[in-house]
């Protein structure tokens, strides 16, 4: 690019650093071979019989389900975190309330993991709910790091704008709920589909977390890859990867439209 | 209803919610972490047992913390740990330092497009991505392959199941963690200092040495602890790529819970890790609440 002189080279190599393996991953997908490394020819059928993989596409269900209802969830409990602390200003307990939302950001996933799955076996001694681990525990645990993702993805979309809209609607006597209803969630409406997309990802391809607090009969979508990497590369995980690229890119190119249209 | 009562309302929700599943977690943490283990499940001895004459008798297990103490198995892997994190938070600062700064130096247009090109990476399944590497640094790999037609190698090197391809791993997942927070201190910098530095006569480098980087230190601290804290834990990665020598904590603690089923002491061990993360944040929020 022109303008950036040397510093051109450094990002040009950056991003072929980013890009190469996913290149690599989409064009090998395509690839006749059994082998994941030489090209023989172009062929289709590594996506035919990703298809017929029962396993591999039960386990997508199970994980699209999860995925889906954890994201919900993250998006309900972020919206209204990421609305707290852009918009209370210094309220009591803020300090606590932000390193609360932000932690799990960067938590190891293996105490994340753990430390969930201890309170639900608790739990589960004391109360009998949840009753077992699968699905539902996969997804309350999804749903508070999502929570804290969507809450950071809210409140910068909300810091990008002043108060001056709120305030001139209550100004004209609209009560509170009916502000947030008609100016500040449009307003933020991109960033609740972001962040919502986001949480969906990140629920999608956790491994960690969900090994620890899933059961058995519930193997996600990642589990299900993990144990068959350690087999040996097939080419259908590419196609599996090229389908997921191009779906959640897709998906981000909607939101990105939403986005530049407000 | 008052705006104190609404305000309560919006905070409750996402409060218990996260008190109940990220916060109270921990105290279990901790509490199985004094246990003794046991058979059965949940595989640990309950600490307050009932001494028959409505007496609770509180058993507290310091077995856990004196074998990690003593055996130098655990204390290796914190200390690797350690280093592996430091070493990928360091190469993934050489990589990212330049890229966050040709971003925040292009055009104003670009900027947006640029940034949501480091960030897209992150967007797609990060298995998959490790997985690709696998297929890139393994002996038949494509990287040995382009090598080997090229003609500066005889034959295949190994890099898969080494600290190289664990390095590579961790820094290629983590870049993006390390470039939006140097973008977002670097794109606030005052051209006007670089001009001010450049008409008093300071050649390009030395005004990035006495100008660009002292102010953008905020930018290398955040993204340096960025990639840094989970790195520590990582299992993923140094369990794909890493050779079987690459016994990082998060991989060991793995192995205690789920091959040994050794809950207490895997409690133990994410005690000890959580303990060495804490420190260096709380040092970082001290420095920057000054």
């Amino acid at each position: 690019m022109r303008g950036l002189g040397r510093l051109a080279i450094p990002l040009g190599l950056g991003f072929a650093f980013l890009y190469l393996p996913i290149l690599l991953m989409v064009l090998f997908s395509f690839n006749d071979s059994r082998m994941v490394t030489t090209f023989t020819g172009f062929s289709l059928r590594w996506y035919d019989s990703l298809w017929r993989n029962e396993v591999l596409m039960g386990a997508l269900g199970l994980s699209l389900r999860i995925a889906a209802v954890s994201a919900t969830m993250a998006t309900i409990l972020g919206v209204l975190a990421g609305f707290a602390l852009a918009r209370f200003g210094r309220f009591r307990g803020r300090a606590g309330f932000g390193a609360v939302m932000a932690a799990p950001l960067v938590m190891p996933e293996v105490i994340t993991g753990l430390s969930l799955l201890l309170l639900f076996v608790a739990m589960e001694s004391v109360f009998g709910f949840p009753a077992g681990r699968g699905a539902s525990t996969v997804a309350i645990a999804h749903a508070t790091f999502g929570a804290a993702y969507v809450a950071v993805v809210v409140q910068s979309r909300l810091a990008d704008f002043d108060l001056s809209l709120e305030e001139a609607a209550m100004d004209l006597g609209a009560r509170p709920w009916k502000v947030f209803a008609v100016i500040t969630l449009p307003l933020i409406a991109p960033g609740i589909a972001a962040g919502w997309l986001l949480a969906f990802t990140l629920s999608l391809d956790d491994l960690v977390i969900a090994s620890f607090v899933s059961g058995p009969g519930a193997s996600t979508l990642p589990m299900v890859i993990f144990s068959t990497v350690r087999l040996g590369l097939t080419p259908e995980l590419y196609a599996l990867a090229t389908l997921l690229v191009l779906v959640v890119g897709v998906a981000l190119a909607l939101v990105l439209r939403l986005a530049r249209r407000r | 209803m008052t705006p104190a009562l609404r305000r309560r309302l919006v905070l409750a929700l996402p409060w218990a919610w996260m008190a109940l599943f990220f916060v109270v977690p921990f105290a279990f943490v901790l509490t199985i972490a004094f246990a003794e283990p046991a058979e059965g499940l949940p595989p640990y001895a309950p600490l307050l047992r009932w001494s028959g004459e409505a007496t609770a008798v509180l058993q507290l297990n310091l077995a856990n913390f004196q074998l990690l103490l003593d055996d130098p198995y655990y204390l290796d892997a914190y200390l690797r740990s350690l280093r592996v994190a430091a070493i990928s938070a360091t190469l993934c600062l050489l990589i990212g330092y330049p890229m966050a700064l040709a971003i925040a130096r292009a055009p104003e247009h670009r900027r947006n497009l640029l940034l949501m090109l480091v960030i897209l990476p992150f967007w797609t399944s990060f298995l998959l991505r490790v997985t690709a590497w696998i297929g890139i640094l393994q002996d038949q790999g494509w990287l040995n392959g382009a090598l080997l037609a090229l003609g500066l190698i005889d034959q295949p090197i190994p890099l898969l199941y080494t600290d190289v391809a664990m390095y590579i791993g961790i820094t290629y997942c983590y870049l993006p963690f390390m470039v939006l927070p140097l973008y977002a201190t670097l794109s606030k910098l005052d051209p006007s200092l670089l001009e001010a530095a450049e008409d008093l006569g300071a050649p390009p480098w030395r005004a990035f040495l006495q100008v660009t980087l002292p102010l953008s230190l905020p930018g290398i601290v955040a993204g340096f602890l960025l990639v840094f804290i989970p790195a520590v834990g990582e299992f993923v990665i140094p369990e794909l790529l890493g050779g079987p020598g690459a016994q990082l904590i998060g991989r060991v603690l793995w192995t205690e819970f789920f091959q040994n089923r050794d809950w207490p002491l895997a409690s133990a061990l994410a005690i000890v890790l959580l303990a060495a993360l804490v420190a260096p944040i709380a040092l970082f929020q001290w420095r920057a609440g000054r």
